[in-house]
């Protein structure tokens, strides 16, 4: 195996595109070196972009704030601007492992890692987030719902790799909020979660997005339960329909961390829990 | 398989090494600078017996490349005492009879200093999340908290542990 650590996105791009062999980005690692050490992938060339100065930057701008692919679960969590902006977001990120994985993992590795579980993607979801796509021959905007494929699966071709996570620019009015439940308080996978993002107009919920994390072989993205609270002014029977259909849009496996319909089920209240803090954060009485 | 060739800084002085580009950091540490204060527990980032700081951030070496090191800022237990002076936590450590076995206490050591240097007066709920990526099969980790709970105390008040000092 080689290590490359090249200065600029394009060189990066260059490299994976003439490794032969098989080639993953380096950024914090809390993934990767373990998927390496257990077996399960052997690299022939890991292309570290730490050295590449924008991968470490948070920057606003009129469309929104872009982060840099290498930026970790700490720093994201030390940005006050963002956590105010985002807290959804930047809580569900700050979740991911221990102090010493949250100095080095980050949400671009998390949604690249494909885990169903993964705490940061149902709250990028939710807020609308969106990847930039690098390679060779040029860039692309993707959904960040259309990254995950399957379990450990991605929809990235060979040479592409995530150069940034994009939050759309926040209206005023607007709130986050990502949950998930976990037997234990700390250090655990989801059982089931869920985020929702909303933005308020005279006291009603104008536009939301939900999404759960999980409960299928991908977070999934409910248009329907966003749809239930949509008018309202999240009363109990719209937090009902939007519970309701949050579980019906769930598909989960049974496994030691949850049967099918206790997911299924919990998915739901989750939903409803976080559409009340959402809106709470934005303003909502 | 060409060696990656590095340079770093451990505990303030300036280190070279060569390592094959897979090594792990805890591995250079320990295997090619006799440095074996972090431990092995688990390799794959759950039990923090590996723990070193990596510009200020506590990390598991476990999961860091020896290749990453370079140009970077390492910090080890071996650096946190002075002299023959121990560190407040290593001393409470032993007052509060906070280890047993040893394996974790490094990894803890390093994982509460970061924790007292970011906030000196942590709540228990605070001690206990910050120290949720150290694990510990012998104490039962109260008496760890006890014993980082009485070191935060300790150094908020400096004249008062300059007195005890004398004391003992």
């Amino acid at each position: 195996m080689r290590y490359v650590r090249p200065s600029t996105t394009q060189e990066a791009a260059a490299l994976l595109e003439s490794e032969p062999g098989v080639a993953y980005v380096l950024a914090g690692g809390t993934d990767l070196l373990v998927r390496m050490k257990l077996g399960h992938i052997e690299p022939d060339l890991l292309v570290d972009i730490k050295h590449i100065p924008a991968m470490h930057a948070i920057a606003h701008s009129a469309r929104g704030t872009r982060i840099g692919a290498a930026v970790s679960g700490a720093m994201l969590g030390e940005h006050k601007a963002l956590a105010r902006a985002w807290p959804g977001v930047v809580e569900a990120t700050g979740l991911i492992g221990s102090d010493q994985v949250q100095s080095r993992c980050t949400m671009a590795g998390n949604l690249c890692n494909a885990s169903p579980a993964a705490d940061s993607v149902p709250a990028l979801i939710a807020a609308g987030a969106k990847v930039v796509v690098v390679s060779s021959s040029g860039r692309r905007t993707v959904a960040v719902e259309k990254i995950p494929s399957g379990p450990g699966k991605t929809s990235l071709a060979a040479g592409e790799f995530i150069e940034a996570v994009i939050l759309p620019a926040r209206s005023p009015r607007s709130g986050d909020a990502y949950l998930r439940f976990t037997p234990r308080t700390e250090m655990d996978i989801a059982v089931a979660s869920a985020g929702v993002n909303l933005t308020l107009a005279r006291g009603r919920v104008a536009s939301a997005r939900v999404a759960l994390g999980a409960v299928a072989p991908t977070a999934v993205l409910v248009p329907a339960a966003a749809k239930a609270i949509i008018g309202t002014r999240l009363d109990d029977d719209a937090l009902g329909k939007l519970a309701a259909a949050c579980s019906a849009a769930c598909k989960p496996i049974d496994d030691k961390r949850g049967t099918i319909e206790y997911r299924t089920r919990i998915a739901g209240v989750l939903a409803r829990r976080a559409a009340r803090i959402a809106f709470q954060r934005a303003g909502g009485a | 398989m060409a060696a990656v060739l590095v340079t770093t800084k451990i505990n303030g002085d300036t280190v070279e090494f060569a390592c094959p580009p897979e090594e792990t950091l805890l591995s250079v540490l320990r295997n090619r600078l006799g440095l074996t204060g972090a431990k092995e527990g688990c390799s794959t980032g759950d039990c923090g017996a590996c723990s070193v700081t990596l510009d200020g951030r506590l990390v598991c070496s476990c999961l860091v490349l020896g290749a990453e090191a370079e140009g970077r800022e390492i910090a080890t237990i071996e650096g946190m005492a002075d002299q023959d002076q121990l560190h407040p936590l290593q001393r409470n450590f032993i007052e509060y009879a906070a280890l047993q076995c040893g394996i974790c206490t490094p990894g803890f050591l390093m994982a509460a200093r970061v924790l007292l240097e970011r906030n000196p007066d942590p709540t228990e709920s605070e001690i206990r999340y910050a120290l949720a990526g150290n694990l510990c099969r012998c104490t039962g980790y109260d008496k760890i908290v006890r014993a980082v709970q009485a070191t935060a105390k300790e150094l908020r008040r400096p004249e008062k542990n300059k007195h005890r000092r004398k004391k003992a």
